[in-house]
Protein backbone atom coordinates (compact mmCIF):
# COMPACT_ATOMS: atom_id res chain seq x y z
CA UNK A 1 0.00 0.00 0.00
CA UNK A 2 1.47 3.32 -0.94
CA UNK A 3 1.00 6.17 1.47
CA UNK A 4 -1.47 8.88 0.49
CA UNK A 5 0.14 12.20 -0.39
CA UNK A 6 -1.38 15.63 0.18
CA UNK A 7 -0.82 18.76 -1.86
CA UNK A 8 -0.05 21.57 0.54
CA UNK A 9 0.62 25.23 -0.17
CA UNK A 10 3.13 26.58 2.35
CA UNK A 11 3.82 30.31 2.61
CA UNK A 12 7.31 30.79 4.00
CA UNK A 13 9.07 34.14 4.34
CA UNK A 14 6.55 35.65 1.91
CA UNK A 15 7.06 33.03 -0.81
CA UNK A 16 4.45 30.41 -1.65
CA UNK A 17 5.62 26.84 -2.22
CA UNK A 18 3.63 23.80 -3.35
CA UNK A 19 4.69 20.55 -1.72
CA UNK A 20 3.32 17.02 -1.96
CA UNK A 21 3.79 15.29 1.39
CA UNK A 22 2.39 12.43 3.47
CA UNK A 23 0.19 13.57 6.36
CA UNK A 24 2.86 12.47 8.83
CA UNK A 25 5.47 14.92 7.46
CA UNK A 26 6.44 17.21 10.33
CA UNK A 27 6.50 20.88 9.40
CA UNK A 28 10.17 21.03 10.44
CA UNK A 29 10.98 18.25 7.94
CA UNK A 30 8.89 19.86 5.19
CA UNK A 31 10.86 23.09 5.63
CA UNK A 32 14.23 21.35 5.60
CA UNK A 33 13.74 18.44 3.21
CA UNK A 34 10.97 19.52 0.85
CA UNK A 35 11.83 23.23 0.66
CA UNK A 36 15.57 23.08 1.36
CA UNK A 37 15.28 25.72 4.07
CA UNK A 38 17.84 24.13 6.36
CA UNK A 39 18.20 27.15 8.64
CA UNK A 40 15.52 25.66 10.89
CA UNK A 41 17.27 23.06 13.03
CA UNK A 42 15.82 19.88 14.49
CA UNK A 43 17.13 18.92 17.92
CA UNK A 44 14.96 16.81 20.20
CA UNK A 45 11.98 16.51 17.85
CA UNK A 46 9.52 16.45 20.72
CA UNK A 47 9.11 20.08 21.62
CA UNK A 48 11.63 20.43 24.44
CA UNK A 49 14.73 22.02 22.92
CA UNK A 50 13.27 24.87 20.86
CA UNK A 51 15.83 24.67 18.01
CA UNK A 52 13.03 24.25 15.42
CA UNK A 53 11.04 27.29 16.58
CA UNK A 54 9.58 29.30 13.70
CA UNK A 55 6.99 32.08 13.59
CA UNK A 56 3.45 31.06 12.62
CA UNK A 57 1.46 34.19 11.83
CA UNK A 58 4.10 36.00 13.88
CA UNK A 59 3.85 33.79 16.99
CA UNK A 60 6.71 31.44 17.90
CA UNK A 61 5.77 27.78 17.61
CA UNK A 62 7.64 24.48 17.45
CA UNK A 63 7.77 23.35 13.82
CA UNK A 64 8.47 19.79 15.00
CA UNK A 65 5.11 19.78 16.80
CA UNK A 66 3.09 20.75 13.75
CA UNK A 67 2.25 18.71 10.68
CA UNK A 68 2.97 20.30 7.31
CA UNK A 69 -0.62 19.53 6.24
CA UNK A 70 -1.88 21.69 9.15
CA UNK A 71 0.27 24.68 8.21
CA UNK A 72 -1.34 25.62 4.88
CA UNK A 73 -3.39 28.56 6.08
CA UNK A 74 -0.58 30.34 7.89
CA UNK A 75 2.24 32.78 7.17
CA UNK A 76 5.45 31.05 8.25
CA UNK A 77 8.69 32.86 9.06
CA UNK A 78 11.94 30.93 9.45
CA UNK A 79 15.40 32.18 10.39
CA UNK A 80 16.03 32.79 6.67
CA UNK A 81 13.29 35.44 6.83
CA UNK A 82 14.88 37.46 9.64
CA UNK A 83 17.51 39.30 7.58
CA UNK A 84 16.97 42.89 6.48
CA UNK A 85 15.61 43.41 2.96
CA UNK A 86 19.11 44.14 1.63
CA UNK A 87 20.32 40.79 2.98
CA UNK A 88 22.26 42.25 5.92
CA UNK A 89 21.77 40.87 9.41
CA UNK A 90 18.53 41.79 11.17
CA UNK A 91 18.81 43.43 14.60
CA UNK A 92 18.53 40.20 16.60
CA UNK A 93 21.10 38.49 14.37
CA UNK A 94 23.39 41.52 14.62
CA UNK A 95 23.11 41.47 18.42
CA UNK A 96 24.04 37.76 18.51
CA UNK A 97 27.15 38.49 16.43
CA UNK A 98 28.17 41.43 18.66
CA UNK A 99 27.55 39.67 21.99
CA UNK A 100 29.03 36.28 21.06
CA UNK A 101 25.52 34.88 21.50
CA UNK A 102 26.32 31.73 19.54
CA UNK A 103 29.02 29.11 19.83
CA UNK A 104 28.21 25.97 17.83
CA UNK A 105 25.12 27.72 16.43
CA UNK A 106 22.81 24.73 16.54
CA UNK A 107 20.21 26.34 18.80
CA UNK A 108 20.57 29.81 17.27
CA UNK A 109 17.72 29.72 14.68
CA UNK A 110 15.21 28.90 17.44
CA UNK A 111 16.55 31.66 19.68
CA UNK A 112 16.49 34.23 16.84
CA UNK A 113 12.84 33.55 15.93
CA UNK A 114 11.74 33.43 19.58
CA UNK A 115 13.51 36.70 20.43
CA UNK A 116 12.26 38.44 17.28
CA UNK A 117 8.67 37.78 18.38
CA UNK A 118 9.48 38.47 22.03
CA UNK A 119 10.88 41.93 21.30
CA UNK A 120 7.93 42.77 19.08
CA UNK A 121 5.60 42.09 22.04
CA UNK A 122 7.94 43.67 24.61
CA UNK A 123 10.45 46.07 22.95
CA UNK A 124 12.18 47.02 26.24
CA UNK A 125 12.45 43.90 28.37
CA UNK A 126 13.96 44.02 31.85
CA UNK A 127 16.83 41.64 32.57
CA UNK A 128 14.35 39.18 34.13
CA UNK A 129 11.97 39.48 31.17
CA UNK A 130 14.88 38.89 28.77
CA UNK A 131 15.69 35.67 30.65
CA UNK A 132 12.05 34.61 30.65
CA UNK A 133 11.77 35.30 26.92
CA UNK A 134 14.31 32.56 26.13
CA UNK A 135 13.35 30.13 28.89
CA UNK A 136 11.83 27.68 26.41
CA UNK A 137 15.02 27.28 24.35
CA UNK A 138 18.00 25.11 25.19
CA UNK A 139 21.60 25.93 24.25
CA UNK A 140 23.78 22.82 24.34
CA UNK A 141 26.92 24.98 24.66
CA UNK A 142 25.25 26.55 27.74
CA UNK A 143 26.02 30.02 26.43
CA UNK A 144 22.99 31.58 28.07
CA UNK A 145 24.64 34.64 29.62
CA UNK A 146 25.68 35.99 26.24
CA UNK A 147 22.30 35.12 24.75
CA UNK A 148 20.58 37.20 27.45
CA UNK A 149 23.04 40.01 26.63
CA UNK A 150 22.10 39.63 22.97
CA UNK A 151 18.39 40.01 23.82
CA UNK A 152 19.19 43.28 25.58
CA UNK A 153 21.50 44.45 22.78
CA UNK A 154 18.87 43.59 20.15
CA UNK A 155 16.35 45.70 22.06
CA UNK A 156 18.85 48.61 21.94
CA UNK A 157 19.48 48.14 18.21
CA UNK A 158 15.75 48.05 17.46
CA UNK A 159 15.24 51.16 19.60
CA UNK A 160 17.93 52.98 17.57
CA UNK A 161 16.29 51.89 14.32
CA UNK A 162 12.85 53.08 15.31
CA UNK A 163 13.98 56.41 16.86
CA UNK B 1 11.80 9.12 15.17
CA UNK B 2 8.99 10.00 12.80
CA UNK B 3 5.28 9.27 13.12
CA UNK B 4 3.94 6.03 11.65
CA UNK B 5 1.67 6.55 8.61
CA UNK B 6 -1.93 7.61 9.25
CA UNK B 7 -4.88 8.83 7.22
CA UNK B 8 -5.68 12.50 7.60
CA UNK B 9 -8.91 14.46 7.37
CA UNK B 10 -9.31 18.19 7.83
CA UNK B 11 -13.10 18.71 7.98
CA UNK B 12 -14.66 22.16 7.74
CA UNK B 13 -17.58 21.44 10.07
CA UNK B 14 -18.09 19.69 13.38
CA UNK B 15 -20.67 17.33 11.81
CA UNK B 16 -18.09 16.18 9.23
CA UNK B 17 -15.51 15.71 11.98
CA UNK B 18 -17.90 13.54 14.03
CA UNK B 19 -18.75 11.54 10.89
CA UNK B 20 -15.05 11.01 10.14
CA UNK B 21 -14.42 9.74 13.68
CA UNK B 22 -17.45 7.42 13.56
CA UNK B 23 -15.93 5.30 10.81
CA UNK B 24 -12.60 4.57 12.53
CA UNK B 25 -12.32 3.38 16.14
CA UNK B 26 -8.54 3.94 16.10
CA UNK B 27 -8.73 7.66 15.30
CA UNK B 28 -7.40 10.66 17.21
CA UNK B 29 -8.50 14.28 17.18
CA UNK B 30 -5.76 16.83 16.42
CA UNK B 31 -6.20 20.30 17.92
CA UNK B 32 -2.98 21.99 19.11
CA UNK B 33 -0.99 18.75 18.92
CA UNK B 34 1.55 19.79 21.55
CA UNK B 35 1.04 16.50 23.40
CA UNK B 36 -0.20 14.35 20.52
CA UNK B 37 2.54 15.08 17.97
CA UNK B 38 5.38 14.07 20.34
CA UNK B 39 3.47 10.85 21.09
CA UNK B 40 3.20 10.24 17.34
CA UNK B 41 6.87 11.00 16.74
CA UNK B 42 7.95 8.68 19.55
CA UNK B 43 5.43 6.12 18.22
CA UNK B 44 3.82 5.84 21.62
CA UNK B 45 0.61 6.49 19.65
CA UNK B 46 -0.04 5.21 16.13
CA UNK B 47 -3.63 6.07 15.21
CA UNK B 48 -5.03 4.92 11.87
CA UNK B 49 -6.68 8.30 11.30
CA UNK B 50 -6.08 11.85 12.46
CA UNK B 51 -9.07 14.22 12.37
CA UNK B 52 -7.64 17.77 12.34
CA UNK B 53 -10.26 20.14 13.76
CA UNK B 54 -8.21 23.31 13.14
CA UNK B 55 -10.24 24.30 10.06
CA UNK B 56 -13.60 24.21 11.87
CA UNK B 57 -14.83 27.78 12.40
CA UNK B 58 -16.26 28.98 15.71
CA UNK B 59 -14.36 26.69 18.06
CA UNK B 60 -11.87 29.29 19.28
CA UNK B 61 -14.31 31.27 21.45
CA UNK B 62 -13.45 32.44 24.97
CA UNK B 63 -16.42 34.02 26.74
CA UNK B 64 -18.13 34.61 30.06
CA UNK B 65 -21.18 32.34 30.11
CA UNK B 66 -23.94 30.90 32.31
CA UNK B 67 -24.31 27.14 32.21
CA UNK B 68 -27.23 25.59 34.10
CA UNK B 69 -27.63 28.72 36.22
CA UNK B 70 -23.91 28.82 37.15
CA UNK B 71 -21.82 31.71 35.88
CA UNK B 72 -18.31 31.09 34.61
CA UNK B 73 -16.18 31.10 31.49
CA UNK B 74 -16.56 28.90 28.46
CA UNK B 75 -13.46 28.05 26.40
CA UNK B 76 -13.76 26.54 22.91
CA UNK B 77 -11.77 23.55 21.65
CA UNK B 78 -9.48 25.69 19.47
CA UNK B 79 -8.79 28.42 22.05
CA UNK B 80 -5.01 28.37 22.49
CA UNK B 81 -3.56 28.47 26.01
CA UNK B 82 -1.96 31.83 25.16
CA UNK B 83 -5.32 33.37 24.22
CA UNK B 84 -7.03 32.03 27.35
CA UNK B 85 -4.15 33.29 29.49
CA UNK B 86 -4.40 36.76 27.92
CA UNK B 87 -8.21 37.01 28.16
CA UNK B 88 -9.41 39.77 30.53
CA UNK B 89 -12.80 38.01 30.82
CA UNK B 90 -11.19 34.81 32.07
CA UNK B 91 -8.97 36.71 34.51
CA UNK B 92 -11.96 38.61 35.92
CA UNK B 93 -14.37 35.66 36.16
CA UNK B 94 -12.03 32.86 37.29
CA UNK B 95 -8.49 34.01 38.13
CA UNK B 96 -7.32 30.48 38.95
CA UNK B 97 -7.34 29.69 35.22
CA UNK B 98 -4.61 32.21 34.27
CA UNK B 99 -2.70 31.53 37.53
CA UNK B 100 -2.37 27.89 36.45
CA UNK B 101 -1.97 28.53 32.72
CA UNK B 102 1.17 30.56 33.37
CA UNK B 103 2.75 27.25 34.50
CA UNK B 104 1.70 25.29 31.39
CA UNK B 105 4.94 24.55 29.48
CA UNK B 106 6.51 27.61 27.80
CA UNK B 107 5.00 30.52 25.91
CA UNK B 108 5.93 28.91 22.58
CA UNK B 109 3.98 25.75 23.43
CA UNK B 110 1.06 27.82 24.76
CA UNK B 111 0.85 29.59 21.40
CA UNK B 112 -0.27 26.36 19.75
CA UNK B 113 -1.58 24.08 22.51
CA UNK B 114 -5.24 24.27 23.45
CA UNK B 115 -6.75 24.33 26.94
CA UNK B 116 -9.55 21.90 26.03
CA UNK B 117 -7.03 19.56 24.42
CA UNK B 118 -4.98 19.56 27.59
CA UNK B 119 -8.11 18.79 29.65
CA UNK B 120 -9.11 15.73 27.61
CA UNK B 121 -5.52 14.51 27.16
CA UNK B 122 -5.99 13.71 30.87
CA UNK B 123 -2.35 13.85 31.93
CA UNK B 124 -2.22 13.75 35.73
CA UNK B 125 0.97 15.83 35.54
CA UNK B 126 -0.83 18.64 33.70
CA UNK B 127 -2.16 21.79 35.35
CA UNK B 128 -5.57 22.32 33.75
CA UNK B 129 -7.24 18.97 34.62
CA UNK B 130 -6.65 19.75 38.31
CA UNK B 131 -8.06 23.25 37.90
CA UNK B 132 -11.22 21.92 36.20
CA UNK B 133 -11.66 19.25 38.90
CA UNK B 134 -11.10 21.64 41.81
CA UNK B 135 -13.56 24.18 40.41
CA UNK B 136 -16.19 21.57 39.55
CA UNK B 137 -16.17 22.46 35.86
CA UNK B 138 -17.21 20.39 32.91
CA UNK B 139 -16.44 19.52 29.29
CA UNK B 140 -18.99 19.51 26.48
CA UNK B 141 -18.55 16.74 23.89
CA UNK B 142 -20.24 16.04 20.59
CA UNK B 143 -20.67 12.57 19.11
CA UNK B 144 -23.00 10.58 16.86
CA UNK B 145 -25.68 10.64 19.60
CA UNK B 146 -25.48 14.43 19.93
CA UNK B 147 -24.06 16.58 22.70
CA UNK B 148 -23.46 15.69 26.30
CA UNK B 149 -21.80 17.33 29.26
CA UNK B 150 -19.16 15.47 31.26
CA UNK B 151 -18.66 16.82 34.77
CA UNK B 152 -15.00 17.02 35.82
CA UNK B 153 -15.59 14.39 38.54
CA UNK B 154 -16.57 11.91 35.81
CA UNK B 155 -13.96 12.96 33.24
CA UNK B 156 -10.77 11.26 34.45
CA UNK B 157 -10.73 7.46 34.34
CA UNK B 158 -6.99 6.81 34.72
CA UNK B 159 -3.57 7.91 33.50
CA UNK B 160 -3.98 9.61 30.11
CA UNK B 161 -7.52 8.22 29.98
CA UNK B 162 -10.63 10.38 29.85
CA UNK B 163 -14.24 9.27 29.54
CA UNK B 164 -14.64 11.10 26.23
CA UNK B 165 -15.71 8.38 23.76
CA UNK B 166 -13.50 7.49 20.78
CA UNK B 167 -16.29 8.79 18.53
CA UNK B 168 -16.72 12.06 20.45
CA UNK B 169 -15.00 15.46 20.14
CA UNK B 170 -14.58 17.82 23.10
CA UNK B 171 -15.97 21.12 21.85
CA UNK B 172 -15.66 23.33 24.93
CA UNK B 173 -14.85 23.49 28.62
CA UNK B 174 -16.67 25.39 31.34
CA UNK B 175 -14.87 26.82 34.38
CA UNK B 176 -17.27 28.09 37.10
CA UNK B 177 -16.69 31.66 38.30
CA UNK B 178 -14.91 32.56 41.52
CA UNK B 179 -17.56 33.48 44.09
CA UNK B 180 -17.31 36.90 45.76
CA UNK B 181 -14.94 36.77 48.75
CA UNK B 182 -13.40 33.44 47.71
CA UNK B 183 -9.68 33.00 47.07
CA UNK B 184 -7.54 30.87 44.77
CA UNK B 185 -3.84 30.14 44.35
CA UNK B 186 -1.58 27.90 42.32
CA UNK B 187 1.93 26.65 43.09
CA UNK B 188 4.16 24.02 41.58
CA UNK B 189 7.72 22.76 41.78
CA UNK B 190 9.49 21.63 38.62
CA UNK B 191 13.13 20.79 38.02
CA UNK B 192 13.36 23.35 35.24
CA UNK B 193 11.18 26.31 34.31
CA UNK B 194 8.39 25.05 32.04
CA UNK B 195 8.92 21.36 32.74
CA UNK B 196 6.23 19.08 34.06
CA UNK B 197 5.82 19.67 37.77
CA UNK B 198 7.11 17.11 40.27
CA UNK B 199 4.12 18.22 42.35
CA UNK B 200 1.67 21.06 41.85
CA UNK B 201 -1.21 22.31 43.96
CA UNK B 202 -4.22 24.54 43.37
CA UNK B 203 -6.26 25.88 46.30
CA UNK B 204 -9.81 27.18 46.56
CA UNK B 205 -10.86 28.92 49.79
CA UNK B 206 -14.53 29.88 50.19
CA UNK B 207 -15.42 31.11 53.68
CA UNK B 208 -14.45 28.23 56.00
CA UNK B 209 -14.18 25.74 53.16
CA UNK B 210 -10.66 24.82 52.03
CA UNK B 211 -10.03 22.47 49.12
CA UNK B 212 -6.75 21.70 47.39
CA UNK B 213 -6.19 19.87 44.09
CA UNK B 214 -2.91 18.11 43.26
CA UNK B 215 -1.13 17.27 40.03
CA UNK B 216 1.65 14.71 39.59
CA UNK B 217 0.82 13.09 42.94
CA UNK B 218 -1.59 10.36 41.80
CA UNK B 219 -2.40 9.03 38.33
CA UNK B 220 -5.53 11.20 38.10
CA UNK B 221 -6.13 14.78 39.28
CA UNK B 222 -6.93 14.55 42.99
CA UNK B 223 -8.80 17.03 45.19
CA UNK B 224 -8.82 16.84 48.99
CA UNK B 225 -11.02 18.70 51.47
CA UNK B 226 -8.99 20.47 54.18
CA UNK B 227 -11.85 22.38 55.77
CA UNK B 228 -11.33 22.92 59.49
CA UNK B 229 -7.69 21.77 59.51
CA UNK B 230 -5.28 23.91 61.56
CA UNK B 231 -2.68 25.74 59.46
CA UNK B 232 0.25 23.74 60.86
CA UNK B 233 -1.46 20.41 60.06
CA UNK B 234 -2.48 21.12 56.45
CA UNK B 235 0.32 19.13 54.81
CA UNK B 236 -0.16 16.02 56.98
CA UNK B 237 -3.95 16.19 56.61
CA UNK B 238 -3.54 16.30 52.84
CA UNK B 239 -1.10 13.37 52.85
CA UNK B 240 -3.58 11.30 54.87
CA UNK B 241 -5.85 11.46 51.81
CA UNK B 242 -3.14 11.02 49.14
CA UNK B 243 -0.81 8.27 48.01
CA UNK B 244 2.17 9.95 46.33
CA UNK B 245 3.73 7.72 43.70
CA UNK B 246 7.29 6.89 42.67
CA UNK B 247 8.56 7.43 39.17
CA UNK B 248 11.86 8.24 37.47
CA UNK B 249 11.41 11.94 38.29
CA UNK B 250 10.89 11.74 42.06
CA UNK B 251 10.48 9.26 44.90
CA UNK B 252 7.19 8.95 46.76
CA UNK B 253 8.91 10.31 49.89
CA UNK B 254 10.12 13.41 48.05
CA UNK B 255 6.65 13.96 46.57
CA UNK B 256 5.19 13.68 50.09
CA UNK B 257 7.61 16.37 51.25
CA UNK B 258 6.58 18.60 48.34
CA UNK B 259 2.90 18.06 49.27
CA UNK B 260 3.70 19.20 52.85
CA UNK B 261 5.48 22.32 51.63
CA UNK B 262 3.12 23.28 48.82
CA UNK B 263 -0.14 22.66 50.70
CA UNK B 264 0.58 25.20 53.42
CA UNK B 265 1.97 27.65 50.89
CA UNK B 266 -0.95 27.44 48.47
CA UNK B 267 -3.65 27.64 51.17
CA UNK B 268 -1.99 30.71 52.73
CA UNK B 269 -1.77 32.29 49.32
CA UNK B 270 -5.46 31.58 48.57
CA UNK B 271 -6.46 33.09 51.95
CA UNK B 272 -4.43 36.21 51.16
CA UNK B 273 -6.19 36.37 47.81
CA UNK B 274 -9.63 36.19 49.45
CA UNK B 275 -8.70 38.84 52.02
CA UNK B 276 -7.41 41.10 49.27
CA UNK B 277 -10.67 40.63 47.36
CA UNK B 278 -12.83 41.75 50.28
Amino acid sequence: MSEQLHDVRLTVNGTTHEVRVPARRLLSDALRHDLGLTGTHVGCEHGVCGACTILVDGAPMRSCLMLAVSAADHELTTVEGLTNEDGSLGPVQQAFAECHGLQCGFCTPGFLTTITAGLRDNPRPTHEEARDMIAGNLCRCTGYQNIVKAVERAAELQGELSS
Amino acid sequence: MKPAPFDYRRPGTLAEAVAALAGEPNAKVLAGGQSLVPLLSMRLAAPALLVDINAIPGLDTIEAADVGGVSGVCVGALARHAAVLASPDVRRVQPLVPLALAHVAHATIRNRGTTVGSLVHADAAAEMPVVLTLLGGSVEVEGPAGRRTIHADDLYAGPLESTVGHDEIAVSAFFPALRPGAGVAFEEIARRHGDYALVGAAALVEGDQVRVGYLSVSDVPTVVDLTGVADDDLGEAALAQLEPQDDIHATAAYRAQLVRVLTGRVVRSARNFSEGAR
